[in-house]
C-alpha cells in the first residue's frame, strides 16, 4: 500500500523527522485558509496523488500569497493530472498540500529499502540531482549505500559515518545520523517496504527537513497493523484488478483480444510471451492462485467474458498438488453458463485430475478445442482471434 | 544422488495437523517420502497420519533424527516456526507459504547467517527427486528419476518443464522451486553450485522470469566457475506490461536490468543455452544433450 504525500509526512512527524509547516486542503478557500494560518510568503500547493514527478508534470506550484495558494488549487482540485507515473489518463486530485518553502543549503536522496539479494534493509543515499529518476534507473551509480541489521543493533557511528560519506561537516553528519536511525526504528515498526525521502533538506539554519516523503507499507503485514487500513485510498487502485485479487485471482487487464485463464505466475508469464510471439495480443495477464476455489475462478473467466475485445478464450492449466484441473473447469462451466456468450475456447489442460476435468468438460458441451502442446494451443488461439481459423 | 534431500531424508512437518498440512504431509508419505514426525505447539503427545506429534520442532529432532522441515504455517506464524527450525539447526527448511511480510523475511535472512540450515522457499513448490524423496506440494505423474536438475521461481512452470523433459526421455535428478517471492532461501547460484557438484546430474535447467537480479547472479556464478554442464535457461515474461506485478511478489520488473531482456542476454553470455519459449525447454535440453555426445 502506497501513502500520499501528506500521510506519509504525518507518520514521519510521529518519529521526529521534520516537515515543513503544512495543511491539507480539499477546496481553493481551504488552501488560502492554510496558507494564511502558515503565514509564509514562500509556499507550495502539492497535489497530492499516489505518484511521483509530479514537479515535472506541474503538480507543484510555487506561489507568495494566499490568493495564489487559492488559484493554484482552484486549477489542480478536481483534475486529472499525468505524470511519467501515472500512465497517460493520470490520477484525479482530491486534495492538495500547502507547505512553507524551506531555506535550502543542500540537498540529499534518502530511500531505505529491503534488498532482495542481500536480505537486509539497506540505506540509500546521496546528493540530490534534477535526473534523479534516471539516475535511480541506472543503479544510482555513486550513490552511499549501508545494510542496517532488523535486530537494530547497528552502532549510531556508522549511521554519522554515512553522513561524512555525503560530504557533512560534523554537526550535519551526527544529525544525519540521527535522522537514519528514526527511520530505520519507523521503517520496521510500520512493516514498511520503502521509505524514500527526496529531497531531504538541509536548511540554512542547520537542521534537516523531508520536503517530500514517500512511504509504501508491505501489503503482506496488513494484518498486525490495523491502524493503518484507514489510510488505504481505493482511488487509484485498478477497481478490477481489486476485485480479482478478492477471488485470489492476479489479473491486469491488456490491450490485445486473446483472454487468458492460467494458474501459476510462471505459467502465466510464459503464456503472454508464447501469445506474442505467434503474433498475437492478449487481453490481460491471469496468474489463478492456488488458493481459489471453482467460484473464485468462475469469477476470473466471467472479467474476460464480460471483456468485449476478447475474442477467444485461451485456457494454459498444469494442475497442481494444490489446485486440480477439475476445479478450474468447473470454473470456465459455472462462468460460461452465467454469461450466456459463446466465446471459441482453446485448451491445453494438464496435470492432476486431468481424465476427470476432461470427462467433465465434455458433459459441459462448450464450444471448445484441446491441445496437449501449450505452444500449438497459444498459435490456435492467435489464429481464431485473427479470424484465421 | 540427487542434491540435499534422498531415500534417506528423514521429514518433519511443521503445521502437520491443520487442513493443508494433513492433505499434503499424507500425500508426501503415499510418494514414499519418510515422514517422523509433526509438529503443533499444544499438540505433542498425539499421532497424527501415523505419525507422533511434537510441541518443538528441538523435541521433534532430538526423538526422531529429523533432518529436514516442511512448514504449513500460515503467513502471520511462517517466520516464527522457521527461526525455530534454524534454532533447532535442522539442515533443510522448506516453506510453502505464500504471502509473508517482507521484514519477517528479513529476520529468517539474518538467523540463517552462520547457521547449519538451508532455506529453499518461502513461496516455493518444494524439492522433489523423482522416486525418491518428495517434500513439497508440486504435481508429481509425470516426474522420473534421471540426469536433469531444475531450478525454478514458478511451481506450474516447474511440472510443465518436468513433463517435457520426461516427454524426451530425459527424467530428473531434482527439481528445488527457490520460490516467487523477494526476499528466499537459496537461489540459482547455489543451485548451479549444487548440481554441478552432484555426479548424477548432468544437465540443468533453470525457469528464470522477469525480476530481481537471481538470473544475473547465476549468470555470474557460470562466468566464475565456468559452464561444467550444459545449462538451459527459460526466463518468461517478455510479453509482460512494464512495471506491473505478475502474481509473483518478486516478478516486478521496474528497473531495465531486470527485464526478462537483459536476464536472457546475461545468462546467454555465461553460456547457456535460452530456451525460445516455454514449450520448447524439453526439446532445447535435448539438442544440449545431443551436442554434447557429438
Amino acid at each position: 500500500m502506497q501513502l500520499h504525500e501528506f500521510q506519509a509526512k504525518d507518520l514521519l512527524r510521529r518519529y521526529q523527522i521534520d516537515t515543513p509547516p503544512g495543511q491539507i486542503a480539499l477546496t481553493p478557500d481551504e488552501a488560502a485558509a492554510a496558507a494564511r494560518q502558515i503565514g509564509s510568503d514562500s509556499l507550495f500547493v502539492k497535489a497530492q496523488i499516489l505518484a511521483g514527478d509530479r514537479a515535472a508534470a506541474g503538480g507543484v506550484r510555487a506561489v507568495r500569497s494566499p490568493s495564489g495558494a487559492r488559484a493554484a488549487a482552484a486549477e489542480l482540485l478536481g483534475r486529472k493530472l499525468a505524470t511519467s507515473q501515472t500512465g497517460p489518463g493520470g490520477y484525479a486530485v482530491k486534495r492538495v498540500l500547502i507547505e512553507a518553502g524551506v531555506d535550502a543549503a543542500q540537498a540529499f536522496y534518502v530511500a531505505l529499502r529491503v534488498d532482495p539479494a542481500s536480505g537486509s534493509i539497506t540505506v540509500l543515499a546521496g546528493s540530490h540531482r534534477p535526473d534523479m529518476e534516471q539516475h535511480l534507473a541506472a543503479g544510482a551509480p555513486g550513490f552511499e549505500t549501508l545494510a542496517l541489521s532488523i535486530a537494530g543493533e547497528h552502532h549510531p557511528g556508522e549511521l554519522v559515518e554515512l553522513g561524512r560519506r555525503l560530504g557533512l561537516a560534523e554537526e550535519a553528519a551526527s544529525r544525519f545520523g540521527a535522522v537514519i536511525g528514526r527511520l530505520h526504528r519507523a521503517f520496521i515498526e510500520i512493516d514498511a517496504s520503502l521509505i524514500e525521502i527526496n529531497p531531504l533538506i538541509l536548511t540554512t539554519g542547520g537542521g534537516l527537513v523531508a520536503v517530500d516523503a514517500k512511504i509504501t507499507i508491505d501489503d503482506n503485514a496488513a494484518f498486525r497493523h490495523p491502524e493503518t487500513a484507514e489510510l488505504r485510498s481505493d482511488e487509484e487502485i485498478d477497481q478490477i484488478q481489486l476485485q480479482a485479487q478478492r477471488h485470489q485471482i492476479n489479473y491486469v487487464q491488456m490491450d490485445g483480444n486473446i483472454g487468458i485463464v492460467v494458474n501459476g505466475a510462471g505459467l502465466g508469464l510464459a503464456t503472454l510471451d508464447m501469445v506474442r510471439a505467434a503474433g498475437g495480443a492478449p487481453a490481460n495477464f491471469m496468474d489463478i492462485r492456488t488458493t481459489a476455489k471453482s467460484l473464485d475462478i468462475a469469477h476470473g473467466v466471467g472479467m474476460i467474458l464480460d471483456n468485449p475485445r476478447a475474442k477467444v478464450l485461451l485456457v494454459n492449466v498444469y494442475g497442481g498438488g494444490m489446485q486440480a484441473c477439475d476445479t478450474v473447469v468447473d470454473g470456465l462451466a459455472i462462468a460460461f453458463r452465467r454469461s450466456g456468450r459463446v466465446m471459441p475456447m482453446v485448451l491445453r489442460i494438464t496435470g492432476n485430475n486431468e481424465g476427470f476435468a476432461k470427462t467433465r468438460l465434455a458433459n459441459f458441451n462448450l464450444p471448445k478445442t484441446e491441445y496437449a502442446d501449450m505452444g500449438q494451443a497459444a498459435a490456435r488461439a492467435v489464429a481464431i482471434a485473427q479470424g484465421r481459423a | 544422488m540427487a542434491v540435499l534431500v534422498d531415500q534417506n531424508t528423514r521429514l518433519l512437518c511443521q503445521g502437520m495437523t491443520g487442513w493443508a498440512g494433513t492433505y499434503h504431509t499424507d500425500r508426501m508419505i503415499q510418494y514414499g517420502t519418510k515422514v517422523v514426525a509433526g509438529v503443533t505447539p499444544g499438540k505433542g503427545g498425539r499421532t497424527h497420519l501415523g505419525v507422533p506429534v511434537f510441541d518443538t520442532v528441538a523435541e521433534a529432532k532430538q526423538a526422531t533424527g529429523a533432518d529436514a522441515s516442511i512448514l504449513f504455517v500460515p503467513p502471520a506464524t511462517a517466520g516464527k516456526a522457521m527461526i525455530e527450525a534454524i534454532e533447532a539447526e535442522l539442515p533443510l527448511l522448506v516453506v510453502v507459504t505464500e504471502r509473508i511480510p517482507v521484514l519477517d523475511m528479513v529476520r529468517v535472512r539474518e538467523a540463517l547467517v552462520g547457521s547449519k540450515t538451508r532455506l529453499i522457499g518461502p513461496n516455493s513448490q518444494g524439492i522433489l527427486a523423482p522416486e525418491l524423496c518428495k517434500i513439497g506440494v508440486m504435481a508429481t505423474p509425470r516426474a522420473r528419476r534421471g540426469p536433469i536438475g531444475v531450478a525454478s521461481r514458478s511451481a506450474t512452470l516447474t511440472s510443465e518443464v518436468v513433463s517435457q523433459l520426461t516427454g524426451v526421455g530425459l527424467g530428473q535428478s531434482t527439481t528445488i522451486g527457490i520460490g516467487g517471492d523477494p526476499v528466499h532461501g537459496i537461489g540459482f547460484a547455489e543451485c548451479l553450485d549444487l548440481f554441478f557438484k552432484d555426479p548424477q546430474t548432468e544437465g540443468i535447467v533453470l525457469v528464470g522470469e522477469i525480476g530481481g537480479s537471481e538470473e544475473q547472479e547465476a549468470a555470474r556464478y557460470l562466468r566464475e566457475n565456468g559452464l561444467k554442464k550444459p545449462v538451459v535457461a527459460l526466463v518468461v515474461g517478455r510479453a509482460a506490461p512494464h512495471q506491473i506485478r505478475m502474481g509473483h511478489a518478486g516478478a516486478l520488473s521496474a528497473q531495465p536490468s531486470d527485464d526478462a531482456e537483459s536476464k536472457i542476454k546475461a545468462l546467454q553470455d555465461a553460456g547457456a543455452v535460452i530456451a525460445p519459449s516455454a514449450h520448447l525447454v524439453g526439446a532445447t535440453m535435448s539438442e544440449a544433450f545431443t551436442q554434447r555426445a557429438a
